[in-house]
This record gives C-alpha cells, sequence and structure tokens, in this order.
C-alpha cells in the first residue's frame, strides 16, 4: 500500500488538507501545533488503497520538541511527501522544502492558503516555481478544496530531484534566488482584521480584548448550555423518555435484579433522573442530559477561538504568569483544551519543548483544570445551593493550580525554555469548517464517554448489591469525617471518580450534603485523581515513574485543599 | 542594540544570534535569521515577550532570546550613509 505523508510548517493548513483529500474530517485549527499525534486516513486511487498521514508541523528536519521528532521519525516510512507550503511566507516554508527534496524520498508541493496571496498583494510564478524545484507545484485552498482534484492528479508525478546545496548557508543563498525569481510584491490594503491584530497587540488592548473575549465566552458556554438543557433535553426527556421507561418499570414488576439494574430506585413511585442510577435513567440522563449541552456550548466556543486565531495571543499575554509556573505562556493552550476534556489536554502537552515543562503541565492539568463533563455536573449540583458556592469550588482550583505550579517549579529540575511562537493571522473561521468540527468532537465523546458512562453505573449498581461499598466507606471513614467533614458514604463517589467523574458528582446528588459539604466533596473530586482515560493518557505520555509521581501530588494537594476547606468555610 | 532594546515599530536588520546552533536552527525556521528585515510590533511588561515581524508572519519571542537577537536599526545605517 503507497503511504503519503503531509509534512509542513506548523499552521499551513496540513489538516485542512487531510480532511480533503481523505474524506475523513479531523479537528483543524488555526494555531501552530493543533496535530500532536498522527492521523491516519484512506483513499482510493484507481484500484489502489492510498494510506495519507497528517503529520505534526514542524519548521526544520532537525526537531526542536517532541511534536516536531514525531515529525521527522515518520518521514522513515513514506513512500511519498506532500510538502504543504503556505505561499503567503514562502522563503521560510522552502527552508523546510529544500530539505525535503534531500531526503532519497519523492515530493510533491501543495501552494496552500493560494486565496490569500491577492489581498496580500503577493504574485507568485508557479510555473518557474516548478522549475526552479524540480518537483511538481500545486497552488491549493484546504479550506474550500480548491486544487485538491488537481494535486491527486499529480501524485505520480512527484520526484526526487538533485539538490545543489550543502549546509545552511548554501540553502538560504539557494532559497533566496528562488524567491527572486518567483515571487513580485505588489501594495496591499489594510484588512479590517489586520487592524483588530494591531489593536490585540497593544499592551493595554490586549489585556483589554482578553478579558471582554474570555468573559463573552464564559457566559457565551452558560447561556447556550443551560438554554439546551432546559429548551431540548429536560423536555426530551421528561415527555419521550419517562413514560416508555415507566412502562418498563411496570413491565419488570417495579422492583428486582433486572429493575434496579435497569432503572434504578424509584422515587416517590417515579423516576427522579437524578436519584434513581439504573442504567436508562441516570445512566442516559447525564453523559445526554446534563453533560452534552455543555459538550455542545464550550465546543462550540473554544473552535471559534481556535479558528479566529485568538489563543497564541492569549498565549503571549499569559505568559509572564506561567512563567512563575515553569511554563511558558503556549502551555495556556493544552490547559484550555484540559477545560473540554483532559485526555487531548495532556496529549497537547507535546507542543511543550522539555520533559520538565511536559511533566508539570500535565500534571496541573490533571489536579486544577476540570473537564466540561465535571464541570457540567458541578454547575448543575452545587450551582443548586447558590452561585458563591460554585464560585469556591473553581476559585480552590484555580489556587491549587497556582500553588502547586509554583511548588513544581522550584521542584523539578530541569529547564523550562522561554516562548518562541509564530502568531497565526486572524481569520474569519467558515460556518462550515466549525459546524464540522464541532460534530467531530460531539460525536467523539458520545463514543468515548458514553459507553464509560454507561459501565460505570452498571459497576455501581453491582458493587451496591454485592454490598462492597459498606467495607470501604467503614475503612474510609476516619478520614473523611475527620480531616474532611464528609459523611462516610461519599466515599462511594470518590471511588466512581476513578472511572468516571460526571458520574461521581451525580452520586451525590441523592447523599443531601449540605452547602458547605458539596463544596468539598465537589473540589476534592476533581483534584485527588484524574478518570481512568485521562490516567492512561498521563501514563503514555509521562511514563510510568512520573506518572506515580504525579498521582502523589495530586493526592496530597486534593486532601491539604479538602481539609483547609473544611477548616475555613 | 539587541531586539528588546528597540522601541515598538522600529525596524532593523539582525546583525548576529548570540546563542548556540539549537536556538539558531529554531530562529531560524521562523524567519529569523542574520540579514533579514524584522519591526518591533510590541513588547511586554515584566520581563514578557517580544512580537515582532519578520515578512508576513508575527513571532513571539521570550524575553531572553530577545535580548540575545543583535539588531541594527534602519534608521541608523541610512543616517550614517548621509554623515559621510
Amino acid at each position: 500500500m503507497t503511504h503519503i505523508l503531509l509534512v509542513g510548517n506548523p499552521n499551513v493548513g496540513k489538516s485542512a488538507l487531510f480532511s480533503r483529500i481523505t474524506g475523513t474530517h479531523i479537528v483543524a485549527s488555526n494555531y501552530p501545533g493543533t496535530t500532536v499525534g498522527f492521523t491516519k486516513g484512506y483513499f482510493k486511487s484507481g484500484e489502489e488503497r492510498v494510506q495519507v498521514t497528517d503529520v505534526p508541523g514542524t519548521y526544520t528536519l532537525e526537531p526542536t520538541s517532541k511534536a516536531e521528532e514525531v515529525a521527522v521519525e515518520m518521514l522513515k516510512d513514506g513512500d511519498l511527501v506532500i510538502n504543504v507550503v503556505d505561499v503567503t511566507n514562502l522563503e521560510r516554508n522552502l527552508n523546510l522544502t529544500l530539505q525535503l527534496l534531500k531526503r532519497q524520498i519523492p515530493v510533491i508541493v501543495a501552494l496552500n492558503m493560494w486565496d490569500d496571496t491577492r489581498h496580500r498583494g503577493i504574485n507568485i510564478d508557479v510555473a518557474r516555481l516548478e522549475e526552479l524545484l524540480g518537483v511538481p507545484v500545486i497552488p491549493t485552498v484546504g479550506v474550500t478544496g480548491q486544487g485538491i482534484k488537481e494535486l491527486v492528479r499529480r501524485f505520480p508525478e512527484a520526484s526526487i530531484p538533485k539538490t545543489t546545496y550543502s549546509g545552511s548557508d548554501e540553502r538560504w543563498a539557494r532559497i533566496g534566488d528562488i524567491i527572486k525569481q518567483v515571487q513580485s510584491l505588489s501594495h496591499h490594503h489594510h484588512t479590517w482584521y489586520e487592524h483588530l491584530e494591531d489593536a490585540s497587540n497593544n499592551r493595554i488592548g490586549g489585556i483589554f480584548v482578553a478579558l471582554l473575549v474570555l468573559s463573552a465566552s464564559f457566559w457565551f458556554v452558560r447561556f447556550v448550555g443551560e438554554g439546551i438543557i432546559s429548551h431540548i433535553a429536560e423536555p426530551l426527556f421528561e415527555w419521550l423518555w419517562t413514560p416508555l421507561l415507566m412502562k418498563l418499570s411496570l413491565v419488570l414488576g417495579s422492583g428486582g435484579f433486572w429493575h434496579n439494574i435497569l432503572i434504578g430506585k424509584l422515587i416517590n413511585g417515579q423516576i427522579d433522573y437524578s436519584q434513581s442510577f439504573g442504567l436508562l435513567s441516570t445512566g442516559l440522563y447525564i453523559p445526554l442530559g446534563a453533560v452534552l449541552p455543555y459538550i455542545v456550548s464550550f465546543y462550540l466556543v473554544l473552535g471559534m477561538l481556535e479558528d479566529v486565531g485568538y489563543l497564541p495571543r492569549l498565549a503571549i499575554l499569559m505568559d509572564t504568569l506561567m512563567h512563575k509556573l515553569g511554563l511558558h505562556g503556549y502551555a495556556i493552550i493544552p490547559t484550555i483544551l484540559g477545560l473540554g476534556c483532559n485526555v487531548p489536554g495532556i496529549m497537547a502537552t507535546r507542543i511543550l519543548e522539555s520533559r520538565r515543562e511536559r511533566f508539570i503541565a500535565a500534571t496541573l492539568i490533571s489536579i486544577g483544570v476540570p473537564c466540561a463533563a465535571l464541570q457540567a455536573m458541578i454547575v448543575g449540583l452545587v450551582g443548586q445551593q447558590g452561585w458563591q458556592y460554585v464560585a469556591m469550588v473553581y476559585g480552590s482550583l484555580f489556587i491549587s493550580w497556582l500553588i502547586i505550579g509554583f511548588i513544581l517549579n522550584h521542584a523539578v529540575r530541569g529547564f523550562s525554555p522561554e516562548i518562541l511562537v509564530e502568531i497565526p493571522p486572524y481569520r474569519l473561521p467558515l460556518l462550515r469548517t466549525i459546524a464540522e468540527k464541532l460534530w467531530l468532537r460531539i460525536s467523539e465523546f458520545i463514543r468515548e464517554a458514553l459507553p464509560v458512562v454507561l459501565v460505570t453505573v452498571l459497576v455501581i449498581n453491582i458493587l451496591y448489591i454485592i454490598g462492597i461499598f459498606n467495607s470501604i466507606a467503614n475503612t474510609a471513614a476516619p478520614v473523611l469525617t475527620n480531616l474532611l467533614g464528609l459523611p462516610k458514604e461519599t466515599i462511594v463517589a470518590l471511588v466512581v471518580g476513578f472511572l468516571r467523574k460526571d458520574v461521581a458528582i451525580g452520586m451525590l446528588a441523592p447523599l443531601a450534603l449540605t452547602a458547605k459539604q458539596l463544596v468539598i466533596s465537589s473540589t476534592v473530586l476533581a483534584m485527588f485523581f484524574p478518570c481512568a482515560a485521562t490516567f492512561v493518557m498521563l501514563a503514555r505520555e509521562l511514563g510510568a515513574r512520573d506518572t506515580v509521581k504525579a498521582a502523589g501530588i495530586m493526592i496530597v494537594a486534593a486532601l491539604s485543599m479538602g481539609g483547609l476547606q473544611n477548616l475555613i468555610l | 542594540m539587541t531586539l528588546h532594546q528597540m522601541n515598538t515599530g522600529q525596524t532593523g536588520t539582525v546583525v548576529s544570534i548570540l546563542g548556540g546552533r539549537r536556538l539558531m536552527q529554531r530562529l531560524e525556521g521562523l524567519g529569523i535569521r542574520p540579514g533579514k528585515k524584522v519591526t518591533k510590533i510590541t513588547s511586554s511588561p515584566f520581563r514578557g515577550p517580544v512580537t515582532l515581524r519578520v515578512d508576513n508572519t508575527q513571532v513571539a519571542v521570550g524575553f531572553g532570546m530577545a535580548n540575545r537577537i543583535v539588531v541594527q536599526l534602519d534608521r541608523y545605517m541610512s543616517g550614517d550613509i548621509i554623515t559621510r
């Protein structure tokens, strides 16, 4: 099987081209470092099945970060490289192109973002460029699909040309020569978003824009999330699902083993989605009724921020603060992804250069950054007691994040390099790409989270029936009651937190906790241990030893913070 | 003068980079190398990063790195020629 690699600088549109060529949709954004792993897809060329791999962006073939290492490593097993080039930055991109041409692998060049050349006043002589490079060169627009057919049609023409330079000085001389022959610049008009770029680059303007963007985002996530819950999710469950379940309940005889597993306990003869805890009642309501609406609203906002190109600008503003935590500003991007789900957040720490930074960032994400599912449940449950209590949970998590980062910065050996990152231009996102990306993330949530939630609820029911929770509760009672001031039944929720944290918060609902106990248990649950999926990702990214270290930090941090809350509140 | 010492809005040419091969390579990948014209766009307080424009790209460079990129201001160069 032929294996094609998409290789190019970060943020030149490789992922968009990948989606176009293979028809497999993957997340593409407007910031460098969106793709940190590799994504495979397939398409048919005549009778042959061709494999395409979207390689993380790299500036050179001498890697400087984990993501770039992945990229260079992958070159070894490709049969053909599509070198994706940002045509508006031809000189810099050709640096990688010329390095690729020296490898013994056929290359074809996609001059991407071709639609941007006109308003930027850039004219490129494509035929001449093709002649000078000795490989096919095709103008493309990844987001609209322009030029993709031509690109695929000319795959067979890809070749290994004779290279004519040695060493980097000669390479740059050669690039300068090429640029002089193929590129001419004419006057270009400042677009309105270039003016906006200038405004958010300004020091005061930047902070103002950041406050505006972040508060608008929070408001929007909550407004849309709550809107979907009260206008769509709850009515659907109440009017469509409840009657069906009640019928099933009658059929099952309103009790017994299968009734307990599928429907759970009836509260006053009725199904209560927050207390019944059957597979088909609470097991479906938590992921689809309570969490999914917030997944939709969070990823809608995140998708827009990503595609506009705002995140790297936020990273620059945060740089000084992040240095206090042993990181640099770009670490804010994995952190923000972690607010959706810790798993991709921790994976995204690969964009950081040193091992020390990746350890600190991943540990901080799994302790202080609650995922959207967890947040939806906290807002739903603790919010009933009043907003000040939700604020206490968030405040405690933020303070822990700061303090632990500060301590790790002093305790972890090694060095943290400085920020060095390209800031993409602002772009007006296409509605269709936003919608596709949102759909991708929602279906991923349903595919990955829903089964785990159901298994978790099943396990809870079985453990209840066996009666194992009682012995666990009695063993853990001293810690819980003395240190955290929680009733011993909350241990059940803490144990379940190993599997799914949203279900764990859901288990607090029937316990009739006070507001203070809710704050403490939510905070401890958020901090004390990552869910199973996050734990697997931590182990994969950090290795066994560092994962154990991180887990130790989590437990100590969670118990300290919970104990402190118990004393103060 | 270093990139850090430039005023925002000023344009200059990179003369040299005071650092090892690795730093040179990373900067080179982003298009910052001796001979290139760079325009400083912003600096940040509290030893924050400097942003600059090189060709069509905006790049954010950490405080320490900005101190190791030596530039010669364009205006100074032309003034120099006139006084001769």
